[in-house]
């Protein structure tokens, strides 16, 4: 099973990167966008097939390495 | 007096916290990751400063399960000096030995320069040989020293003394060079015998090289 997961900086945690792309966006005349979040995506093969097992799994990678949950958030996002 | 200076792979102020340790007559050990234990006769563990793991995930994420930092947890819970300096500081805040966490410096800019830095408290070992509210010089060199704790946290920094140093002027007045938060660059646990700080003291241990200031904050361990 394939599992995406999104890590990113908690709302409320400034994001500097995203406000830089913002900026960058803004001066490339792309004026419409409001706010910008840069995150990561770390994508997992894994041999679990059981949905509620592998959530389960991957949330606990979340807690333990992939996420530093002081100032980031994860979402999972199981792919069959 | 002896000094166990951790190494993992990418760590790269090892040899200069050694020199820096030795300089002052401390007998000194490096301890590879790869060690389930730390020497018996350990007074002080040092978590050295560079890239260990090459930054990658998080600076610090990785070697948070190195097999040493298991005997690292039993060393500290059991009241034992530990010191991080700039990527030891990160490691020992993901291992969860220290509060908060190093986000990416707020301009996004790798900064290597000499800083100054004020002396918040000094009700502890590591800066008892400094005066509360003194300015020091030391070098500061990293990429993600932008500190952060949330509100609670960093009320209980205040109340328990834990903020070590501030980044400032010379004077004095708050001169903040990544983003952190009330200008932090470094803290201490509850307990007051784990430590850290991004700047870098034993870059800073003979005039020639441009301060002699880290003498003073690393002969605070000594002199116990």
């Amino acid at each position: 099973m394939k599992v995406i997961v999104n890590v990113s900086l908690k709302a409320g945690v400034l994001d500097s990167q995203g406000k830089a792309v913002h900026h960058a966006l803004n001066s490339l005349n792309f004026s419409g966008v409001s706010d910008v979040r840069v995150g990561k995506q770390i994508v997992l093969n894994l041999d679990e097939t059981d949905e509620a097992k592998a959530r389960e799994e991957v949330t606990r990678m979340c807690e333990d390495l992939l996420a530093n949950t002081v100032i980031e958030d994860y979402e999972i996002e199981l792919i069959k | 007096m002896k000094v166990s200076i951790l190494q993992f792979p990418g760590t790269n102020c090892e040899y200069d916290t050694e020199h820096a340790f030795k300089s002052l007559g401390a007998q000194t050990e490096i301890v590879w990751h790869k060690s389930e234990t730390i020497p018996s006769d350990t007074n002080l563990l040092v978590v050295a400063g560079g890239f260990s793991y090459g930054d990658y995930l998080r600076s610090g994420a990785i070697a948070k399960y190195s097999p040493v930092m298991k005997a690292v947890k039993e060393y500290a819970a059991k009241g034992g000096k530990v010191l991080g300096i700039c990527n030891g500081f990160q490691v020992l805040t993901e291992a969860g030995l220290l509060p908060g966490a190093l986000k990416r410096n707020e301009h996004l800019h790798f900064i290597s320069r000499h800083h100054h830095l004020k002396v918040i408290n000094n009700d502890n070992i590591f800066l008892q040989e400094l005066k509360k509210g003194s300015v020091i010089n030391i070098p500061i060199a990293h990429h993600d020293g932008n500190y952060y704790i949330d509100a609670d946290g960093l009320k209980d920094l205040y109340l328990n003394n834990q903020i070590l140093l501030t980044y400032t002027d010379k004077e004095g007045a708050i001169n903040n060079p990544n983003g952190s938060i009330d200008s932090i660059a470094g803290v201490c646990n509850k307990e007051k015998n784990v430590f850290g700080l991004m700047p870098h003291p034993e870059r800073a241990m003979e005039l020639l090289l441009g301060s002699d200031d880290g003498v003073k904050m690393l002969q605070g361990f000594l002199s116990a």
